[in-house]
């Protein structure tokens, strides 16, 4: 589904991403851990699109076509969605006309008809259950004034709306107290379906204990330096990066 | 200057000007003022923009264009502007090329204490006598005075005493002269009498396609003792038309004004909107949303005069400049000596949409009493990145993100409009001009 090949990137002219090589496969979840200014938050924007992030080198190939040549609108309707770590405020515009407008812009680019507000109402309250949002939260504008917690469990009911077929979760549990944490991670588990693949970015090996990844991987200096399954998680819990940095140190240095 | 006054002599010495001042028995009851205006016309002229109040608005190019006043003739029919009317049951006076349509407009079914007319078939009504020509001041406003001297027809609203009408009143006011050069001075009175409360939206359109069209409003309003008006402006018409507008609203005591003005067409746009609180506890709303695009200009001066005290007044402006667009706002709030407990605030937030746009906002506060607030502020940026990435990681293409963007900058100055339906024919508008 997705193939990242020695894919470097810079921000403001630093490099951020370095070689970096990474398989997504169907139904695959894979988790991405790594200390802070590894990459990880890079490799979601990237992944989504976002002009500031130069690539420069590498290729990315999802569903057989080249994702770093297609614009933010074109990978989302071919199926990326970015779970943002900050979900943006948008004053006057309301989340159910958003996310219709969105619906509807991924189904034309499928060939499928619009929905008409009751289709689109019937699913939108649906899906609300996922994440356990109230009615009030959708006719209120884009984030506005939501808390954290609502913002992310906006973004996963966003995901839920537009069923990707990659999700992309960019630090969504962070600032997320248990509660939270555990809609979001029920409305996530809700959309595995043994073809939906997910990465999922993260700090805490907490969200894993809810949402149980098939892969771990830890991002240091813009690669992938160690993959595991989860146990991995658990490792770094208990023993933190610096084992990991000095390996991969070690190895650079010698 | 000998070509201003060549434009005062060809706008003054024109057919209808001396029918009016010379001739029709009808305006005998209001010769000495055309009169008046007409003489003050003269000696202000058209300002320059060595003019303070029009620093950034050049109209000089009005004295070098040999405008000739409307020939009032009347093509519409009902049937032709019924998709231009705010809501079905809209009652409707055509105003086309300056004077009314009574064919296209629908005045014989008026709800009990509600009077629409023309200034002809109204001259011995009292509140006309009492209130026409007399609010809008011809000695320090130039185009006033101009319109005060050239004007033709005028239509009178008047609302009776405890007289509530719910159904919007709309004064269609359509240029549909293919000639060039024309000159239409529109005037109108709206009257709402004690405890009386009414809806009236404004559309300017023009259907020709006529190479120079200069459009010159003015409009008093009267909100008598515990009376409310909704009131709403569009302004809608060709990028060859310059459109000046003077709106001048008189408050009583315990009254309520909502005034929207939605500058969506045109090629110059200059609003001058006056608003006095003159007594104790008036409430006063002026929203005013701009999208100016190409080579439009668009101006708003507007000035909220606290007279009394108690009262409270709210101001919220909005600019969408694109292209080599230029949009002005300057709004000025006076509170004077005796309006302590004044609550008046103002805010301009303009958003320029390209690296060309130009918008010039000055806030103006000048309070001399001493217990008051008030507070304003501008802002003018650039549409966020931020949020336009976020539209589009959603699927949502880069023009319809843009359009759901400025949509929403938009629509806070919609939602004040009060009346439903009008809010909804204005939203559908504004959504078509943003495609």
């Amino acid at each position: 589904m997705l193939t990242i090949k020695d894919l470097k990137a810079s921000v403001e002219e630093k490099q951020i991403l370095n070689g970096l090589n990474f398989e997504v496969k169907p139904g695959e979840v894979h988790a991405i851990m790594g200390p802070n200014g590894s990459g990880k938050s890079t490799l979601a924007s990237v992944l989504a699109g976002r002009e500031e992030y130069e690539v420069t080198g590498g290729e990315v190939m999802f569903n057989g076509e080249d994702l770093l040549e297609m614009n933010p609108e074109d990978r989302a309707r071919a199926g990326v969605f970015l779970a943002f770590q900050y979900p943006v405020e948008i004053p006057g515009v309301s989340n159910a006309n958003f996310l219709k407008t969105a619906v509807n812009e991924v189904r034309k680019s499928k060939g499928l008809e619009a929905l008409d507000s009751k289709q689109f109402l019937k699913i939108m309250q649906e899906k609300m259950k996922l994440v356990e949002m109230d009615k009030a939260m959708t006719q209120r504008s884009v984030n506005e004034g939501f808390s954290g917690g609502e913002k992310k469990r906006n973004e996963i009911f966003q995901m839920a709306m537009l069923e990707p077929s990659l999700a992309i979760l960019d630090e969504t549990d962070s600032g997320l107290d248990i509660d939270a944490l555990r809609i979001v991670a029920n409305g996530v588990n809700a959309l595995r379906d043994g073809k939906r693949s997910f990465i999922v970015i993260t700090h805490y090996q907490r969200l894993l204990d809810y949402i149980v990844p098939d892969f771990v991987h830890v991002l240091y200096k813009g690669r992938i330096v160690k993959s595991g399954t989860k146990d991995l998680a658990l490792e770094l819990e208990e023993k933190g990066y610096d084992w990991i940095k000095e390996e991969v140190d070690a190895t650079l240095n010698a | 200057m000998s070509t201003l006054q060549e434009t005062k002599n060809k706008i003054l010495t024109s057919a209808v000007f001396e029918n009016w001042v010379n001739a029709s028995p009808r305006v005998n009851a209001f010769a000495a003022t055309i009169q008046e205006a007409a003489h003050s016309f003269l000696s202000q002229g058209i300002p320059t923009t060595k003019h303070e109040e029009w620093k950034y608005t050049n109209v000089t190019r009005l004295a070098q264009t040999p405008f000739e006043i409307s020939a009032n003739i009347n093509t519409l029919t009902a049937a032709a502007i019924a998709n231009e009317k705010v809501t079905a049951d809209a009652i409707v006076v055509v105003i086309e090329n300056g004077i009314i349509n009574h064919a296209a407009s629908n005045l014989s079914d008026l709800p009990q204490g509600l009077m629409i007319g023309s200034i002809h078939d109204m001259l011995e009504n009292a509140e006309v006598k009492k209130h026409f020509l007399q609010h809008a001041d011809y000695k320090t406003e130039p185009f006033v005075a101009l319109n005060t001297a050239t004007l033709s027809d005028a239509v009178c609203i008047l609302a009776a005493a405890n007289v509530e009408v719910d159904t919007p009143i709309q004064l269609m006011i359509v240029n549909t002269s293919t000639e060039a050069n024309v000159y239409i001075p529109i005037r109108v009175l709206v009257v709402a009498d004690k405890n009386s409360a009414i809806q009236v939206t404004e559309t300017f359109s023009s259907t020709g396609n006529n190479a120079s069209t200069f459009v010159n409003a003015v409009i008093e309003v009267m909100v008598a003792d515990n009376a409310k008006v909704n009131y709403v402006k569009l302004q809608d018409e060709s990028e060859n038309t310059t459109h000046i507008n003077y709106h001048r609203v008189a408050m009583a005591r315990d009254s309520y004004q909502h005034l929207t003005t939605l500058s969506l067409g045109g090629g110059l746009i200059r609003n001058n909107l006056n608003i006095r609180l003159g007594d104790v506890n008036c409430t006063a709303y002026l929203n005013g949303l701009t999208l100016a695009r190409n080579n439009q200009l668009v101006d708003h001066h507007t000035v909220v005069d606290h007279a009394m005290p108690h009262c409270y007044s709210n101001e919220l402006y909005k600019n969408l400049i694109d292209d080599q667009a230029q949009g002005v706002f300057n709004g000025k709030i006076f509170v004077r000596k005796d309006a302590q407990k004044t609550n008046a605030f103002q805010s301009n937030k303009n958003l320029l949409l390209s690296d060309d746009a130009t918008m010039n906002a000055k806030p103006q506060l000048e309070i001399f009493a001493d217990d008051v607030k008030c507070s304003h502020g501008a802002t003018t940026g650039q549409l966020d990145d931020e949020s336009l990435f976020y539209l589009r990681a959603r699927g949502i293409g880069e023009d319809a993100a843009r359009a759901l963007l400025n949509h929403a900058f938009a629509a806070e100055v919609m939602e004040g409009i009060a009346h439903e339906g009008v809010k909804e024919k204005m939203l559908d508008i504004l959504n078509e001009k943003l495609k």
